[in-house]
């Protein structure tokens, strides 16, 4: 089924690109959509089976799958609308959903490969599609995001095969000859303690362009700036799941072994330098997109602290990372009205947004809600385990300093959210600005609801596949 | 021979500190090329002959020819100036870089494990941190992407350490070499030279904070 999902992907991808009628490129996305809901639906019923030799899609991989399916159904129609309301030439269209297609599909392998070296590929797809998408407009400042992202992702991906090169190093004393996850996780405790440490710190250095930490977090700032709202949705998603799902993985071999504690430390130490950067960038920044990626920077430190702190913080940081692919994405899709009205992504430009589009201000409101974790949001759940776990660790400290960062970031968030929603705007033409339909709202508030629904009242099959995931490291 | 060719190989690196054209950087990249293509050669000698002449083709074509020439052909097209423009002193950059592979020495010697060969070991780590350094000190687009280059043949050389066994590593190496080419230098620099006329890393400075 992958490698069926592969062709057609790839048949997909190219009659888009070559294609230039309108009526075809639509027919094609929604039969891509049909089929991405099938694939998705197919591994959930045939979980833990080996594909091809190369894919497994484990509890961890279907999990993420599953929230890839519904994040992507909104992308694809909030790029119709972007592709609508900016006049697009029909090549620049073509091929922008021939990458934004071709992005999904390598995020999907990499998530059911259970190959290192597999997955190692296709996350060099990923590079290869997200760079064609954020150099859309084809300007000089996209020209710049784009090179700062191409140049710090290769050098991710030559940290990650270097670290590839240290585990085979390691693998010789135990005698294992593949780079399955299955036979390194079954033979960890015999690998050389040594080339481990090694390989996880460059294999985690590499993961972390990807996935949004310290220290290469940078390449996916300008990339979520400058990509078009829809596929920075997906950048900011989807995209850093695959960091996660790596990271795990990685994570999942060395827990296994005696450097375990030392491995932990590095997640924490990244993960604490990660949410400085965001509160420092927060409180002061006043471009709303970067915002909100660095609000994603954020969130991934939350993730990694969880997942280093041990006990119920792993399951806290799966159940994040999850919620978490709802909640941004229908932020980023927001922007996209928000910059239609405005046209301008500073803060000093806005305001009074509730009296142009009062579907899209609430989204906003209800977004920052969900984004700084207050009550009722459900990202508050899986924060708030998060810090159990961390007191049940006995770190108190760090719990201190996380806490009193995260109120710095309420604070940054609020103030230019308040200012965009309440302030009077100045300087804005109001004979120009565009009626924003209701409609384009509809998916932000399924996709918020979705993360309260998946916090309070999880279905039973999300819950299982979590603690089906959790097991790989407990 | 393939130690000697090895540490040749690591002196090309004090050589790329101090030099101050950008044309004596590509020169020392060729040069790199066909020590690799010697090493490989020489040290792969259990892998099946189609595989190694692939790895070979790979290494004198890409490595050696190919993307050197390209960037010359690009430094000429784009007029860009001959100076490398260092941030630091070239006498500072050369007491960094021995200081680099004298680290990369001390921490060999740590290690016990008697499966390495540690020459490729120090060599290969000196040439990746010699072109991280390269990045942070040199102000032009295009001695970034050569300071790249430098890093993926460290890498490609520390590949050599476990090719014997898993062929399929070397060739992984090669895949990587192939996409950084493509996206980097085919596609992308192409595209820097039509907008920018002095691909200068100081007009890339907008995106920030």
């Amino acid at each position: 089924m992958a490698i069926l999902f592969l062709i057609a992907t790839l048949l997909i991808c190219v009659s888009l690109y070559f294609n230039k009628n309108t009526f075809v490129h639509y027919s094609l996305v929604v039969l891509y959509a049909v089929g991405l809901i099938f694939f998705g639906v197919y591994e959930y019923y045939h979980i833990n089976e080996i594909e091809f030799q190369f894919f497994k899609p484990d509890a961890l991989a279907v999990l993420m799958l599953l929230a890839l399916v519904i994040v992507s159904l909104p992308a694809f129609y909030h790029a119709y609308r972007y592709m609508v309301t900016h006049d697009e030439t029909q090549r620049s269209r073509g091929l922008f959903f021939a990458t934004l297609i071709a992005l999904i599909a390598a995020i999907c392998m990499a998530y059911i490969s259970n190959n290192l070296a597999v997955m190692w590929i296709f996350l060099e797809l990923t590079t290869l599609s997200a760079s064609a998408l954020i150099y859309h407009h084809r300007n000089i400042r996209a020209l710049e995001g784009v090179w700062k992202y191409v140049f710090i992702c290769a050098i991710s991906i030559t940290f990650i095969y270097t670290g590839i090169l240290f585990l085979s190093l390691a693998m010789k004393k135990a005698e294992i000859d593949t780079f399955t996850f299955d036979a390194l996780m079954a033979h960890a405790s015999e690998l050389d303690p040594f080339w481990l440490k090694l390989a996880f710190l460059f294999i985690f250095t590499g993961f972390t362009a990807k996935m949004g930490l310290v220290p290469m977090y940078t390449a996916g700032i300008d990339a979520k700036d400058k990509a078009p709202a829809p596929a920075g949705a997906l950048l900011s998603s989807i995209l850093m799941n695959m960091g996660f799902v790596g990271i795990y993985r990685v994570y999942a071999i060395v827990s296994k072994t005696e450097i375990q504690p030392w491995a932990s430390t590095i997640l924490i130490i990244s993960a604490i330098l990660s949410i400085f950067v965001a509160t420092v960038y927060m409180t002061r920044i006043k471009n709303i997109k970067r915002m909100f990626a660095y609000s994603s920077i954020e969130h991934m430190g939350i993730v990694i602290l969880g997942l280093a702190v041990g006990g119920i913080g792993i399951y806290a940081a799966i159940l994040h990372i999850f919620l978490h692919t709802f909640v941004k994405p229908s932020l980023f899709f927001q922007f996209n009205q928000v910059y239609r009205v405005y046209q301008s992504k500073s803060i000093y430009d806005m305001g009074h947004y509730f009296k142009y589009n009062k579907a899209g201000a609430v989204v906003l409101l209800l977004g920052f809600i969900s984004a700084t974790a207050m009550p009722p949001s459900g990202l508050f759940i899986s924060e708030f385990l998060v810090f159990q776990s961390l007191f049940e660790a006995h770190r108190f400290i760090i719990l201190a300093v996380v806490l009193i960062l995260l109120t710095m970031i309420i604070w940054g968030f609020g103030s230019n959210i308040f200012k965009l929603l309440f302030t009077p705007s100045t300087g804005i033409d109001e004979k120009q600005v565009p009626r924003i339909s209701s409609w384009d709202s509809v998916s932000q508030y399924a996709l918020l609801a979705l993360a309260v629904y998946f916090a309070y009242n999880p279905p039973s099959g999300v819950v299982e596949l979590i603690q089906e995931a959790v097991k790989l490291i407990q | 021979m393939s130690d000697i060719l090895l540490i040749i190989f690591a002196i090309s690196l004090l050589f790329m500190s101090i030099a101050n054209r950008i044309f004596t950087y590509l020169n020392i990249l060729i040069f790199q090329g066909f020590i690799l293509f010697g090493v490989m050669l020489l040290t792969l000698t259990e892998i099946n002959t189609v595989n190694l002449a692939l790895i070979l083709l790979e290494t004198i074509v890409f490595k050696a020819i190919a993307v050197p020439l390209f960037l010359k052909n690009i430094v000429k097209r784009n007029k860009i100036t001959r100076e490398a423009e260092p941030f630091l002193p070239n006498f500072v950059s050369l007491i960094i870089v021995t200081l680099i592979i004298v680290v990369t020495i001390m921490l060999s010697s740590q290690i016990k494990d008697p499966n390495l060969d540690k020459t490729i070991f120090v060599v290969s780590l000196s040439n990746l941190f010699t072109g991280l350094y390269l990045i942070v000190s040199r102000k032009k687009i295009i001695t970034h992407v050569i300071a790249y280059l430098v890093i993926e043949n460290g890498v490609f050389i520390l590949s050599l350490a476990v090719g014997n066994e898993m062929p399929m590593l070397v060739n992984l190496g090669i895949m990587l070499d192939i996409f950084a080419s493509v996206l980097i230098l085919g596609i992308f620099f192409n595209k820097i030279g039509d907008v920018l006329q002095d691909p200068d890393v100081t007009q890339l400075k907008n995106l920030k904070d």
